[in-house]
């Protein structure tokens, strides 16, 4: 089985106010010198078969319809190594 | 004959029963239509009611937007059939690209529970023929995520083209009911497909239609009559 991760973000120029109330966290927990914090979430596929072009571009597709919402966020995807 | 108005029920939405209601109350007769069910059962207008379908995972909306009902009310949405989506269902319509832009997280990350003033933009949507533009009404708002956003050419086509349909009465404190209370851009509340059929927006007009519940007013039924009045014109 190998495994694909899906990554996905807010768009840079959308507020994240999630990630905002977990920077302000941070000084008073006495880490200091973050001076941004954005939050997304992270999908890991565990996929049957092998990981060829047309299994990521069917995965591209589930991430661009379904895992984000391309109207405000981003996403990456990628192959992590066989267990 | 009455006009038909189905209400969609998905696993989590929680207010499909005051929707059926405000229907009622209206003079219309209210469909009950279930999210596995492909069928309209011939109804003539579909409200998506509010609530957290599918407990809102992934993201509001998300994966109610691939039920099967949808399927048929996304055809057919574009086909002219009338759809109100109320909060969740706001939520569903932008998730399935019959409106544009996105729902996010409010932007202070508090649930949010009030009688809210609203601003109708426009009579010109087959739900809100019974209101006036410049009308102001108070309804009930409660969400998690009202937050509206899309990008600046989408805003910018909206405004022209009048299809801001509903919007945060700017003035005064949030406190009042009066101000922006999610950060939507635009103070946008709700808005409007092209052709006025498909409406959505985050306040919940189904919980003001009675004055014994809700503001104690019955701003909200403006809506159900709307669609009523053009059902039994067409």
């Amino acid at each position: 089985m190998a495994r694909v991760v899906v990554d996905v973000m807010l768009k840079p120029e959308i507020l994240d106010p999630q990630g905002q109330a977990v920077q302000r966290a941070l000084p008073r927990l006495g880490f200091e010198g973050i001076a941004d914090v954005r939050q997304g979430k992270r999908f890991e596929l565990e996929v049957d078969g092998p990981v060829d072009d047309a299994a990521l571009a069917r995965i591209n597709e589930m991430a661009e319809t379904f895992l984000a919402n391309t109207v405000i966020e981003d996403f990456t995807v990628k192959v992590e190594e066989s267990k | 004959m009455t006009a038909r108005i189905g209400v969609v029920t998905f696993p989590g939405t929680l207010d499909d029963q005051d929707s059926l209601r405000a229907v009622r109350i209206a003079g219309a007769e209210p469909v009950s239509l279930w999210h596995r069910d492909k069928d309209l059962k011939q109804v003539d207008a579909v409200v998506l009611a509010g609530g957290f379908s599918y407990g809102d995972y992934l993201r509001a909306g998300a994966i109610s937007r691939f039920s099967p009902v949808m399927e048929t009310i996304i055809a057919q949405a574009k086909a002219g059939l009338p759809v109100l989506g109320i909060c969740n269902g706001f939520q569903i319509l932008t998730e399935a690209h019959l409106l544009p832009g996105a729902m996010l997280q409010n932007n202070h990350l508090h649930f949010i529970c009030r009688e809210q003033k609203l601003r109708v933009e426009t009579s010109e949507t087959a739900w809100t023929a019974d209101y006036t533009a410049g009308q102001e009404i108070r309804i009930p708002l409660k969400n998690m995520d009202g937050r509206y956003v899309a990008d600046e050419r989408v805003l910018d086509e909206l405004e022209a083209e009048g299809r801001v349909a509903f919007r945060y009465l700017a003035r005064g404190a949030a406190a009042d009911g009066y101000g922006n209370p999610n950060g939507s851009l635009r103070d946008i509340a709700g808005i409007t497909n092209a052709a006025g059929n498909v409406v959505g927006l985050m306040p919940h007009p189904e919980h003001a239609v009675e004055p014994l519940v809700g503001t104690g007013r019955t701003d909200g039924l403006g809506f159900f009559t709307s669609i009523l009045k053009k059902l039994v014109n067409a």
